[in-house]
């Protein structure tokens, strides 16, 4: 009976101890996991950046209603397609199956000769050489919670046709660009003239009847015939594409042509003329199949037209771009049929399809470039589904000097918003990096002297006694929440700094200085060895004397070598500039706060040297000093690099002390007086406010992610190092 | 001969071995002059300063100033180009001194610069007042009167000089109580009431999207939100006559320019007359403002008042952090010694955790907003609170999830400190154990893990000081500069996970660098400051002098 129970009891405790180390086993596990996650989630939310994008065909149909497609328009989310044709019919239809849901029909004077647009604004150009602006617009409402879409079409410019040319030629091609004083609009004559005018607009606040009347028209004469034209939507540059491959940039003012004229020669045929987004960039297709962007940039006092970039695929001739609404991406098309995605920033060749086999004729995007509409030569009409939401990163983006919009030389940038909408992201990681390399290491320069030699002085020479406090008192500063030191330094040390700049530079030379006429002195002292190992005690009250003379200082010097200001001078005569908050303060605090990271390894590293060899080396007749460089530096030095190391990744790593020391302005200059912005502390003011999921989102998570794997592979360097030594000594 | 004994001076190593002794010295300097200059400037700001008058001419008006000087330094004459050419000495050094003269809404800042050179006279007013109000800083001046308004609204003179300031003080200690009254009705019984309405809101609309709203549910709940707006009610009239009540004093005062100021007693805080106290009575006075700095809530952008949410905050998100770290940490740890097989892998495994600790702490953040927050919490408010979508519950930075993610962040020191302590236990114990027929739980249980306990706390508490003072992370997981409420008070389930709190180490940078007032704010924030590093110096000192415990515990059992 007994022995029963205690049998049962052993199988209870055999059993509990099976469970405990599932339990315990399981636990572990998914500890070690869950900080594994920490790699991969960052990994996973950053992996689909670098993804291409993908275009598919969703369906395929006759255009619906009669006559010619002569241009495509899509809504908000290409429920509903628009197509003008040449009878001057407006069809909306049902994208997904083709049925058309509103014909409206063009009161025009005379047949359809061209057509342009500008997002919904879409422009004729007749055979009377008069034109008419349209713009399709689709009001949106939610009866019984379903989307519901009306179109609808406008007249920004009136309803009556604007003469442009008063010869009455047809116009072959037509632009326009709508302001808010009114429009300006350029078009090619057949015979071979181009014209430009500018019309004032005025609505009328009773009946909303809009009138326009003609500010100015001017006109000249070509040798050649016009392919394509563009106008700026600041209506000062005519970018005319001229038979023989000749890229005319026309200056153009108030009162139209003003005389200035740019050529640039191409070796093929232009094909096409298209602005992206905002207006800053034309992209020129030619018949070989590329397309090349070009930006006005300054260059010898003047404005000219640069390369930047070019697109290329096959040699059909691209026969339409197509730009997204929202993005600097565009599609281009050929005459086989194929159409790419590009984007321009990236340089990227984001995806392809071909599935109309027929030369394409026209191209529109949906408003978020989720779907693209298509018509070819056959008069069929394509729908495309298309997913493409990172198209702006690439490796160039990130690490490579890009020539962004707006900047006369490529560079590196980081500016991930703007106000304006049709903004272009510049995601340059290299400005990040250096700012955080820069703050790095100006920490570094403050700390490593002080730490190590610290850190030797406290491990070999200093009393046992004072020792034991010294340790943990320097231990208790990594402790110091950084936020106080950023706070000290921005607040405190910074505005400081500013008025004892030569003070501080004065303390520099003066400390070491100080030190050594102390040993001096110090030579003279009667029975001195009882007080050997507590120089640094000794030393403490000089520092303080140090300290303040050089403070006291620090005025009289700038009045006599800076004319009584060291920051005006030093901007003045050596072209330097002074920030308050810059990298001398953050190099100070931010040293401040790995100093006790370095010296708490480098000292366990210099103090669990083995003891015989130091008492070897002594007795051998040695000298403290020689003992130390000779014996315990050589044998603790890869504790000392690894100590280094520690120090660096926390620096990297430092985020408040950084966000609160400098001006977070993204700057590439190493100067001293200068702020930066690290990869942390850009880390700190964007991530809040970065729409979930997108780019920029995405790229702080790869900010992140960088962080980690620098700081990781850092500090497993150093550790590995630290555990050899101890192994070498545990020999000895 | 000079040059070969310089020489040889510098060949026996003195002069470098003093160099390292410099070296350890400006680190102890540094480190101690930090400390001393927080625990100056942060402690310093509670003493009621004396307030002094400075006359001065300037173009034949005669200006006094009245106010606190802040600080003073000496600057050469030559920087300052305005007093040279008032007074033409060219050389020289000139004294000046930034002064605080508080009354914000009539001067328009509270700060300006006196200079030596074109001081007449200085002196200490006795009966100078300062007021510290509601709105717009401190108030410095001289009482005039004490007002009381008869129910008919007109406005009564109770007392006029000499008996002005007895009976300010004692109207004051009224109006003050009957503030209390307010926010407590304010904040406590309409807040619960607010609370009360808003679930029952949700809980409807619950039960609407689940077609679960019966006429009898619905009538009930129209029955229970009636009754609630009847308590409202009742608690608003309540509220209304206690207004009407504190609106009752008022007191004129002349400011420094001669211009007389009539000042609602309901507008202000404190009062006191500096240059009238005695060194006992200043004491007194310190230690109060202390206490209500620590007790009370942070008024003014939190440019004035006190930080009793930020510390509430810290704290309670300091005590969940260790609640979820420390059976993980230890159970981690307990696996990685005593478990797992000590091989090429654990030891892999053992220096990533140790690296995990030099992650950048911002890292951590990133990684808790986007699974914690963003996938997590979006997951929990799709599942569970479908009633408050499209506004997140969970799905927004939050207590909870700054506690995860500093649990996270001080996983590998916990870890690091348990491991340490379980392998410095003798094996001798463990085998001792086991012979005698103990399981291994057992062992563990019983002897391994009691003996092990302080290097725990050691983890614990460096977990803890380090949680402490970590701001980074927080500033995207869930620290706002001002959160409305606690998160935890009588309102059910009481304990709020999904609130938005404040913290000590946020309101240093907040109020440091994004308040409009910086300058007036900056001894708050060293205040504040001393109060963090107090906490966090003590924490470590607690976990050094344990784990020297420790080590002596185990030295003599080794031998």
């Amino acid at each position: 009976m007994k022995n029963q129970t205690l049998h049962t009891r052993y199988n209870q405790r055999a059993f509990k101890d099976r469970i405990a180390r599932y339990f315990v086993a399981s636990g572990g596990i998914s500890v070690i996991i869950a900080i594994l996650l920490i790699f991969f989630y960052l990994l996973y939310v950053v992996v689909p950046m670098f993804g291409s994008a993908d275009i598919n065909e969703e369906a395929s149909y006759a255009a619906p209603g009669e006559g010619r497609t002569i241009h495509l328009g899509l809504e908000e989310q290409g429920s509903i397609g628009v197509r003008f044709t040449d009878n001057g019919h407006v069809y909306f239809f049902d994208t997904a199956s083709g049925k058309i849901v509103l014909d409206e029909s063009l009161k025009l004077p005379a047949r359809i000769s061209s057509v342009s647009s500008n997002l919904d604004l879409v422009v004729l150009g007749l055979e009377n050489g008069s034109a008419m602006a349209v713009r399709y617009k689709f009001d949106l409402s939610y009866p019984d919670d379903t989307r519901t879409v009306t179109p609808r079409l406008e007249y920004p410019l009136g309803e009556e046709p604007l003469v442009l040319d008063e010869s009455d030629h047809a116009l072959s091609h037509i632009v326009i660009q709508l302001n808010e004083d009114g429009a300006g609009l350029a078009a090619a004559t057949d015979d071979n003239r181009l014209v430009s005018a500018r019309y004032l607009r005025e609505e009328s606040f009773i009946s909303g009847e809009i009138s326009t009347e003609l500010a100015s028209r001017s006109e000249l004469v070509l040798k050649n015939p016009v392919t394509s034209i563009a106008l700026t939507p600041t209506l000062d540059h005519l970018y005319a594409a001229i038979k023989g491959g000749t890229l005319i940039d026309y200056s153009l003012d108030e009162d139209g042509f003003d005389g200035d004229t740019t050529e640039y020669q191409f070796k093929h045929e232009i094909s096409r003329l298209q602005l992206l987004l905002g207006g800053n960039s034309l992209m020129v297709g030619l018949d070989n199949g590329e397309v090349q962007q070009w930006m006005s940039v300054r260059k010898d006092g003047g404005r000219e037209l640069a390369f930047i970039r070019n697109f290329h695929k096959n040699q059909q001739t691209v026969t339409y771009i197509a730009t997204e609404q929202q993005r600097k991406g565009f599609a281009v098309s050929d005459t086989k049929g194929d159409i790419t995605l590009y984007y321009s920033t990236s340089q990227r060749t984001l995806a392809h399809i071909n599935s109309a086999n027929a030369a394409i004729k026209q191209m529109a995007w949906s408003a978020r470039a989720q779907n693209l509409i298509v018509s070819d030569a056959r008069n069929q009409i394509h729908l495309y589904d298309v997913h493409n939401e990172y198209p702006e990163i690439s490796w160039d983006v990130l690490w490579g000097k890009i020539w962004y919009e707006g900047y006369d030389e490529p560079d590196y940038i980081w500016q991930s918003s703007a106000s304006t909408n049709d903004f272009e992201p510049k995601f340059s990681l290299m400005p990040l990096s250096f700012g955080t390399i820069k703050a790095a290491f100006y920490a570094m320069l403050f700390a490593v002297p002080i730490a190590i030699l610290g850190a030797m002085f406290t491990a070999q020479f200093m009393a046992p006694r004072m020792r034991q406090t010294v340790k943990p008192a320097i231990e208790i500063m990594e402790a110091l929440p950084t936020v106080i030191l950023g706070f000290l330094a921005g607040l405190w040390l910074a505005p400081y700094v500013e008025t004892h700049l030569a003070g501080i530079f004065t303390l520099l030379l003066i400390l070491p200085a100080g030190f050594l006429l102390c040993a001096w002195l110090w030579g003279f002292m009667p029975n001195k060895s009882i007080y050997e190992g507590w120089e640094a005690a000794l030393l403490v009250p000089v520092v303080l004397f140090l300290i303040w003379l050089s403070m006291q200082l620090s005025s009289p010097i700038e009045n006599l070598f800076f004319n009584g200001d060291m920051r005006s001078y030093m901007s003045n005569e050596w072209g330097l500039n002074y920030d308050q908050r810059n990298a001398l303060v953050v190099g100070l605090i931010m040293g401040f706060a790995v100093i006790p990271t370095i010296f708490s390894i480098a000292e366990d590293a210099l103090f669990s040297v083995p003891q015989h060899l130091v008492r070897g080396s002594l007795a051998l007749g040695a000298t403290r000093w020689q003992t130390m460089t000779s014996v315990v530096l050589p044998a603790a030095s890869p504790g000392i690099f690894s100590a280094v190391m520690m120090g660096f990744g926390r620096a990297v790593g430092e985020t408040m002390i950084v966000l609160m020391a400098t001006g977070n302005t993204p700057l590439m200059d190493m100067s001293i007086f200068q702020g930066m912005r690290t990869l942390a502390a850009n880390l700190a003011v964007e991530v809040p406010e970065a729409e979930v999921f997108s780019t920029h989102y995405r790229v702080l998570f790869l900010a992140a992610l960088i962080l980690f794997l620098f700081t990781f592979v850092f500090n497993t360097l150093a550790e590995i190092i630290r555990h050899r030594l101890r192994k070498r000594y545990s020999g000895l | 001969m000079i040059a070969k004994k310089t020489s040889a001076w510098f060949k026996s190593g003195t002069p470098w071995i003093w160099l390292n002794a410099g070296a350890i010295a400006i680190a102890l300097v540094a480190v101690f002059g930090l400390l001393l200059l927080i625990l100056f400037r942060g402690m310093s700001h509670f003493w009621p300063a004396n307030v002094e008058a400075f006359y001065f001419e300037n173009d034949q008006n005669n200006i006094t100033i009245i106010a606190e000087v802040v600080e003073s330094e000496t600057v050469p004459v030559t920087t300052l180009h305005n007093i040279e050419n008032i007074h033409g000495n060219k050389d020289g050094n000139v004294t000046r001194y930034l002064v605080k003269t508080g009354n914000r809404d009539i001067l328009g800042s509270d700060f300006r610069w006196i200079y030596d050179i074109e001081l007449n006279k200085r002196e200490k007013p006795e009966n100078v007042m300062v007021l510290e109000r509601i709105e717009w800083g401190n108030f410095y001046g001289y009482l005039d009167s004490v007002y009381e308004n008869d129910p008919n609204g007109k406005r009564q003179l109770v007392a006029s000089g000499e008996q002005a300031w007895p009976e300010f003080r004692k109207r004051l200690q009224r109006s003050n109580d009957i503030r209390e009254q307010i926010l407590k009705l304010e904040k406590g019984e309409i807040g619960a009431i607010n609370y009360t309405l808003e679930r029952l809101r949700l809980k409807e609309k619950r039960l609407r999207m689940d077609g679960e709203l019966t006429d009898k549910a619905a009538e009930e709940i129209a029955t229970e939100r009636k009754q609630l707006k009847q308590q409202y009610e009742a608690l608003l009239k309540q509220t209304q006559t206690l207004y009407q009540k504190i609106n009752r004093d008022s007191i004129t005062a002349t400011v420094m320019d001669g211009s007389t100021v009539t000042i609602p007693l309901e507008k202000i805080i404190k009062a006191w007359q500096p240059n009238n106290m005695s060194v006992p009575g200043k004491l007194n006075f310190y230690v109060h403002s202390l206490w209500s700095f620590i007790t009370e809530d942070p008024r003014e952008a939190n440019t004035e008042g006190g930080i009793f949410p930020a510390i509430f905050g810290t704290v309670m998100m300091v005590i969940l952090m260790s609640i979820l770290v420390t059976p993980f940490g230890v159970i981690a740890a307990v696996y990685l010694r005593e478990y797992a097989k000590q091989g090429a892998l654990i030891r892999i495994i053992r220096i990533a955790v140790n690296n995990l600790a030099g992650v950048p702490s911002i890292v951590y953040g990133v990684f808790g907003l986007g699974f914690f927050v963003y996938f997590l919490g979006g997951n929990i408010d799709a599942l569970f609170f479908p009633e408050a979508l499209p506004g997140p519950t969970f799905g927004t930075p939050g207590l909870l999830w700054s506690s995860l993610t500093l649990a996270l962040l001080t996983l590998p020191v916990v870890i690091v400190a348990t491991e340490e302590g379980l392998s410095r236990i003798p094996k001798a114990l463990r085998e001792g154990s086991l012979a005698l027929g103990a399981t291994k739980i057992e062992t563990l249980w019983h002897v391994v893990l009691p003996m092990a306990s302080p290097a725990i706390m050691t983890g614990l508490i460096l977990a803890v000081a380090r949680a402490a003072g970590e701001v980074a992370p927080l500033m995207l997981v869930g620290v706002v500069k001002l959160a409305p409420s606690l998160p935890l008070d009588g309102n059910f389930p009481f304990m709020h996970l999904d609130r938005k709190f404040m913290h000590l180490g946020f309101h240093i940078y907040d109020v440091g660098f994004q308040s409009p007032n910086v300058e007036a704010a900056r001894p708050l924030v060293y205040a504040t400051s001393f109060l963090l590093v107090v906490v966090i110096v003590a924490l470590n000192l607690t976990a050094i002098s344990l784990r020297n415990r420790l080590r002596e515990k185990y030295r003599a059992l080794d031998n």
